[in-house]
């Protein structure tokens, strides 16, 4: 058996499937994607919604589909694929642990890594919500797959706690489906999903969204048999006196999508607090040479067109390392400043060449305001914005001219003009 | 027709069934719920007391400290997780200085070996997120950890491996005697007859002593709500750490798990059996643990739940046979020392109690080795690989955070004691106990469970009746 590669890919989502392809259109040939569920396309496959591929295609394509056309792309390439196949470990010399029923447990040396694992949700037991633990609470990710991949319902009557993406969507998923959708209680002030989600997937089913609310407790012995909704102060805490109470069946929560990082974390990579991604630079190499990330395992992405963009670029100097044994060059940090939650990347490679992208969040809403990239006190680039929200990714691109005078910490930060 | 009844089916009800099927006795356990351990045992501390807390000459006493000496061994045999972390009662005042040094004393004169008392220095190096105001500590190195529900499932498990039945759904809510034989019934009509009954009913053992008049024992309820956090956070905590006690109990203690969890709680709320948690209760926690440790990862926190203790009135363990109706033995009242006194109060009942009433012989085909519920994670490659050679279904990860395979969860829902819904597959194998909360793995543990019971999938239950997991098919 073959145990030797140029790279190994751990995922075979949006994210390990474009790398896959870019690393082979830039010249790596030794290629394996090691992808855990029965088929390729990852979370992508539960997505039957459209609205996938809009940025890169120009088109509106369902999850399906738009795994589809990389799957397709890998195939004509005969890039080598381990299905139903599991990353037990990896280690920071790059040995993969991988497991499954043919072959059981077996280590493959690679000589570049990419780390493409995506994300989970987070769940209701890392909230503290008060109450029972009954059946019927579910995260959005979980009910979607039960409807969308298994063909039932997870309920009939719903409150959703979270205005994440996947919440919104299966509020409008549920209820297509006969489900009645009482309520979407977000704690924030704001939502954290997309405003086209918010229009098409509440508002045209005249579901009212709660902003600066959350659930305060769960009831229901065996099955979940209401919730209690209340308002929250600036600090987050319930306001006594504005408990609402919904019957219903079924609780599901969308408050968040955590990187899965354990393979990472087992291999000694630095991770960012702030993303809770790897640490990696625009070339998309982490803390350790020649291992590389992207996608979702890397920062939250709001739409998969920027997946496959990042993992293109992960792909690419995957294929570089390989090819050139292209060594991390000179590089200087980049810091999130005032108003930003945070930066990826966290340093820039200036010896990488070519422009870099910095993309990053703001930490609340703000309206006409601008974004500056600084190296001590000179602007690198500076951009107007009418609006930024905390749901939607902004980037800086900084050009390779510009860079090359950087000789210190560049900072990203917001100067609102009002809020 | 039974030679011994065991009523309930928590860690008392389990290691009692187990010790009585090392003789040749025909042994039963009744289980009101559908599954066993569904109550005290399956959400409590899993600390293994040293046995400096209990007065001396007390039953507490006597068993907390054989206990702790019998756990390690009985850990062994039932493939449980046992660990022998040690436990550190802190100090905050001179007053809690005095209080470590009179547990010292105390715990001297129950017999318990090697207590110390360490200072601020010796406390932080022991513990390096230990509060700063912390001034000392009493150090209990037979302390230990243990997890609770698997030793209660692999107890009751391996006793049923050995010839004991299990009759689940079985609320018992009458107890006969006539001509020496015992006819205990359920509310639906079922009965089994026997000639020595040990009501090891946990909550309910006040009602079951009610059913023969034995009215003097009296079982009251206090609830504990703890906060779980993640295995990366593993390391926190080393010991497991207490505060001095109260009238109430130990208070909110930091510990590591068995499974290398972090565990905080529990709040004590008396009378209240419901086991919701409450903003209150786990604001408590948080407090108490932030008072007990800095740098407390509450970023890690994996869920939340709560337990209910049984404790009597006498505040001591009710370990004896019935004033009004002989060949009936109460185990009632076993609060906290209860999960670390349990192989010996099961001994006890065993040896001297049933001895007492029944002819006992050994039973020369007793085999009280089980293999773990969970294993295969920590396996080497080479023993990983001979599995999955012999049962390629190993070779399936179906829980990625606790890396829990098909093979496991197959065999949780075969073996004895069966598991039959998605908690059961839980309890017994990890499988959703991780970080994603069973996100992932649920939708593929329901439908192994559909496949084994040939039942459709929306007919799976994640604990019970009740408790359906979908509500039908889409569109």
């Amino acid at each position: 058996m073959k145990t030797n590669y140029d790279i190994v890919i751990i995922g075979g989502g949006p994210a390990g499937l474009a790398a896959a392809v870019s690393a082979y259109d830039n010249g790596a040939r030794d290629i394996l994607i090691v992808e855990r569920e029965q088929k390729l396309g990852g979370i992508l496959n539960q997505c039957v919604h459209n609205g996938f591929g809009l940025t890169r295609f120009k088109e509106s394509l369902s999850g399906p589909e738009y795994a589809a056309r990389f799957v397709a792309e890998v195939r004509v390439r005969n890039i080598e694929v381990w299905l139903q196949t599991t990353v037990l470990s990896l280690s920071v010399d790059k040995k993969v642990t991988v497991i499954n029923a043919e072959i059981g447990v077996a280590v493959l040396q690679a000589k570049a890594v990419i780390l493409a694992m995506g994300c989970r949700e987070r769940s209701r037991g890392a909230l503290n919500i008060a109450g029972t633990r009954p059946a019927g609470i579910y995260s959005a990710g979980t009910a979607q797959k039960y409807v969308n991949i298994k063909g039932y319902m997870p309920g009939r009557r719903v409150v959703i706690l979270g205005s994440g993406d996947i919440g919104l969507i299966m509020a409008r998923r549920m209820t297509l489906e006969g489900a009645k959708v009482l309520a979407v209680c977000e704690i924030m002030p704001y939502s954290s999903g997309l405003k086209r989600n918010i229009v098409q997937c509440l508002n045209d089913f005249d579901i009212p969204l709660y902003l600066n609310h959350t659930i305060t407790k769960i009831e229901g012995e065996k099955r979940v048999t209401g919730v209690v909704v209340s308002a929250v102060d600036e600090n987050k805490q319930p306001i006594k006196g504005t408990e609402m109470h919904f019957d219903c069946d079924t609780v599901l929560f969308s408050v968040g999508l955590i990187p899965e990082n354990e393979l990472t974390k087992g291999a000694g990579i630095t991770l960012s607090p702030k993303t809770r991604g790897a640490e990696v630079s625009q070339t998309r190499e982490t803390s350790v040479e020649g291992i590389f990330a992207c996608g979702n395992v890397l920062q939250v992405h709001d739409l998969v067109d920027f997946v496959s963009e990042e993992a293109e670029t992960a792909g690419r100097y995957a294929a570089a390392y390989v090819l050139g044994g292209k060594k991390q060059g000179e590089s200087v940090a980049v810091k999130n400043g005032a108003n930003i939650a945070y930066v990826c990347p966290q340093r820039v490679d200036k010896g990488a060449g070519g422009n870099v992208k910095l993309f990053f969040r703001v930490t609340g809403t703000f309206k006409n305001c601008t974004v500056t990239a600084k190296c001590g006190d000179t602007a690198l680039v500076r951009k107007k914005k009418k609006i930024a929200v905390p749901g939607e990714m902004e980037n800086l691109l900084i050009p390779q001219e510009k860079l090359a005078g950087a000789s210190g910490e560049i900072t990203v930060a917001l100067e609102a003009e009002n809020e | 027709m039974f030679d011994v009844i065991v009523i309930g089916g928590g860690v008392i009800g389990g290691l009692v069934l187990r010790e009585l099927t090392k003789y040749d006795l025909r042994a039963a356990l009744l289980e009101k719920e559908n599954d066993v351990c569904m109550g005290a045992s399956k959400a409590n501390s899993g600390i293994v007391h040293a046995g400096f807390d209990a007065a001396p000459d007390t039953l507490k006493a006597k068993f907390n400290v054989l206990g702790n000496k019998m756990m390690p061994q009985v850990c062994r045999e039932l493939g449980v997780k046992y660990k022998n972390n040690g436990s550190l009662v802190v100090a905050f005042s001179e007053e809690d200085v005095k209080t470590i040094n009179a547990l010292k004393v105390r715990g001297e004169k129950n017999g318990v070996e090697g207590l110390e008392i360490v200072d601020k220095t010796r406390l932080r190096e022991m513990e390096k997120n230990v509060s700063d105001e912390a001034v000392a500590a009493l150090y209990a190195k037979t302390g230990g950890i243990v997890c609770p529900y698997e030793l209660t499932i692999a107890a009751i498990g391996n006793a049923m491996d050995n010839g004991a039945e299990l009759f689940t759904d079985f609320e018992v809510t009458g107890i006969t005697k006539q001509s020496d034989i015992f006819t205990v019934s359920s509310a639906e009509g079922k009965s089994v007859e026997g000639r020595v009954v040990i009501n090891c009913a946990g909550l309910a053992s006040g009602r079951i002593a009610s059913l023969v008049g034995d009215d003097y024992i009296k079982i009251k309820d206090r609830k504990g709500e703890y906060i779980l956090l993640d295995r990366e956070s593993g390391d926190f905590v080393n010991h497991t750490l207490f505060f001095t006690p109260t009238r109430l109990g130990k208070g909110i203690l930091v510990t590591q798990t068995a499974d290398n969890n972090i565990l905080l709680g529990p709040t004590a709320e008396e009378g209240n059996s419901n086991t919701a948690t409450s903003a209150d209760g786990l604001s408590f926690v948080i407090e108490k643990a932030r008072k007990m440790c800095k740098n407390l990862p509450l970023f890690n926190t994996i869920t939340s739940f709560a337990g209910v203790r049984a404790y009597s009135d006498k505040h001591d363990f009710i370990i004896e046979e019935s004033k009004n109706m002989k060949g009936l033995i109460h185990c009632a009242g076993i609060e906290s020392p209860g999960l670390t006194a349990s192989p010996a109060i099961a001994e006890y009942v065993a040896e001297t109690l049933v001895g007492g009433m029944l002819p006992m012989k050994k039973n020369g085909g007793f085999n009280g080795n089980r293999k773990p519920d969970y294993f295969f994670k920590n396996l080497s490659m080479e023993e990983k690989n001979e599995v999955i050679k012999r049962d390629s279904s190993y070779g399936k990860i179906v829980c990625r955070c606790e890396q829990i395979t098909e093979g496991e969860i197959l065999r949780a829902i075969r073996e004895n004691p069966p598991a039959k819904d998605i908690d059961g597959v839980k309890r017994r194998t990890r499988a959703g106990m991780g970080r994603c909360q069973g996100g992932f793995c649920q939708p593929y543990v329901a439908e192994l469970i559909a496949k084994e019971q040939n039942k459709p999938l929306y007919e799976i239950t994640k604990s019970g009746e009740g408790s359906y997991l979908l509500t039908g098919v889409t569109k």
